[in-house]
């Protein structure tokens, strides 16, 4: 390694440059609007914040927390088979299906949403058709559990992705001599596979968490006005009113979530370093 | 035979289950681009035509102009991230920086932290300067929220180039520049592509930026995508999402080509 050189910092800068105006200046920016009030520091942005949004404060946190479970599971449930299931052909099918939402925006997945889950949508007409519900029992999914459906539709093949990789590099031979040994594939997959890529599982799922905080189409698009998610709170809050105290501090509580699902991440890491 | 009969029959089906969850709500868009009339009771269009698409890809209408919008705007957006992003991801690869780690997860917060409530700052910032709802300002937010590809997939690009065929250039009296143009970014050159791609799709794709920092001036495809599926014209919002869904799809069948795993293990190291 040649010593410090000066030359990097300069072709680094201009990068540096771009995140420190377009981000950095911003978060600061946001934070003085959060926690002052003409020049003084207080709290009562947090206040009007929490009495008017903390429906949905709960329900953002609700709706996330619940995503990143089924997200798990699937993901877990679809890498599994990927990695551990003896059949050629699902294997092959399955690799070629699970990827297709990966790089859809979510506006298309969005938009796509409004129209399959809606109450005369393709979901309920097929169903219907099939004979497994009777048309005066359909329902509308375009509420929470839309929302829900959209984000697990759109970031399992992400979190699949990473996760069928990781398991693909394991070592076969402990899989192998599980199996020998007797144990059922779903034992092996929880109690040899799963611990070994635990690492990948969770930086896959912190990112969807971080992700599904911050997507606006969704929520505004496939569910309706009430209760919401925080960013439609914090457009409405802007394009309604200009109100960018009250919307700086529902930004500073969203940050707050993620800043705790970044401590988990970290303290994992941590405990990992320190049993190495 | 007939043992396994029953298991092959219940994983096919559950194939057919994922396959339908998977593709239905892709085939409503579709049928939804290609309805003329379609409303309660019918469980498939009235009627089928292409009217729409004809009003989608009429030379003078919204469509076609948010379309140009968005693609100069992905373009623009792509050759600001590449003019930043090259000599600091060459600098991260090649040359010993103070706090290597902290500059690379600089690069990360644009894309780790909630948007909105960045972007909206960002929006009141650029009202200032008079960059609100301009195609400059859209350029900016994009390339921004891009740098994390361009700048870790070159980086990992440069990374990855055999050092010692630079070396032998040198020895043979090649300048440093010189050795950079013509052996280095050479060979960096399809993860740097593969980084374009990234950047450009981010920009296509980028809704909320767009949201609060263009309006009501630039309409790029998703605003207008947005604001026909509010106004409930499913036609012109699906054939739009149509649109958007080309380039994604392409991409993922592609990807593999350009991004080599020699790359691809170097990404955010």
């Amino acid at each position: 390694m040649p010593r410090p050189s000066p030359l990097g910092l300069l072709l680094v800068a201009p990068a540096l440059a771009l995140v420190a105006a377009l981000f950095l200046y911003p978060l600061g920016f946001s934070l003085v609007a959060a926690f002052t009030a003409e020049g003084q520091p207080t709290l009562r942005h947090f206040e009007k914040a929490f009495e008017l949004y903390a429906t949905d404060i709960r329900f953002t946190i609700f709706i996330v927390l619940f995503s990143t479970v089924l997200i798990a599971l699937i993901s877990i449930a679809i890498a599994g088979v990927l990695t551990l299931s003896e059949t050629p052909w699902l294997i092959a099918t399955l690799r070629w299906l699970y990827r297709w939402p990966l790089f859809i925006p979510f506006i298309v997945a969005a938009q796509c949403m409004r129209t399959f889950l809606a109450k005369n949508g393709l979901m309920n007409n097929t169903l219907v058709a099939a004979g497994v519900l009777e048309p005066l029992q359909a329902q509308s999914f375009l509420d929470w559990r839309g929302i829900v459906i959209t984000f697990v539709w759109k970031q399992v093949p992400f979190v699949t992705l990473m996760l069928a990789g990781a398991m693909a590099s394991l070592d076969r031979a402990t899989i192998e001599a599980g199996r020998n040994l007797g144990a059922s594939r779903l034992r092996v997959l929880v109690e040899l596979v799963l611990p070994q890529v635990s690492q990948t599982l969770l930086v896959g799922l912190v990112l969807s968490f971080v992700t599904m905080l911050s997507v606006l189409s969704v929520p505004m698009m496939v569910a309706g006005s009430q209760p919401t998610m925080l960013t439609v709170d914090m457009a409405f809050r802007i394009n309604a009113y200009g109100d960018y105290a009250t919307a700086n501090a529902l930004g500073v509580i969203s940050y707050a979530m993620t800043a705790v699902v970044a401590w988990i991440y970290l303290r994992h890491q941590v405990r990992r370093e320190a049993e190495a | 035979m007939i043992r396994t009969l029953p298991a092959t029959l219940v994983k096919a089906l559950a194939l057919a289950l994922f396959a339908f969850l998977l593709f239905g709500p892709l085939a409503n868009l579709v049928l939804w681009s290609v309805a003329e009339r379609w409303y309660a009771p019918f469980k498939l269009p009235v009627t089928y035509g292409l009217r729409y698409w004809e009003v989608v890809f009429r030379p003078t209408g919204d469509a076609m102009s948010s379309l140009a919008t968005s693609v100069a705007i992905a373009g623009l957006t792509v050759l600001v991230a590449l003019l930043v992003s090259v000599p600091a991801g060459y600098a991260l690869a090649r040359l010993k920086l103070p706090a290597r780690t902290l500059i690379m997860i600089m690069f990360l917060l644009p894309q780790a932290f909630p948007s909105v409530a960045i972007y909206i700052n960002v929006a009141r910032i650029f009202y200032q300067f008079g960059l609100a709802g301009t195609v400059t300002g859209v350029v900016l937010v994009h390339a921004a929220h891009g740098l994390v590809y361009s700048v870790w997939i070159a980086a990992a690009a440069f990374a990855a180039v055999d050092r010692d065929l630079e070396l032998a250039a040198r020895n043979m009296g090649a300048s440093p520049l010189r050795t950079f143009a013509t052996i280095t970014l050479p060979l960096a050159a399809p993860g740097i592509m593969a980084s374009a791609i990234f950047v450009f799709l981010e920009s296509l794709d980028e809704f909320t930026g767009t949201f609060f920092v263009g309006v009501p001036q630039v309409t790029t495809l998703p605003l207008l995508l947005y604001s026909a599926s509010m106004g409930g014209n499913y036609q012109i919002a699906s054939i739009t999402a149509l649109i958007l869904l080309v380039p994604s799809v392409l991409f993922m069948m592609v990807i593999e080509r350009f991004l080599r795993a020699d790359v691809l293990s170097k990404v955010g190291q």
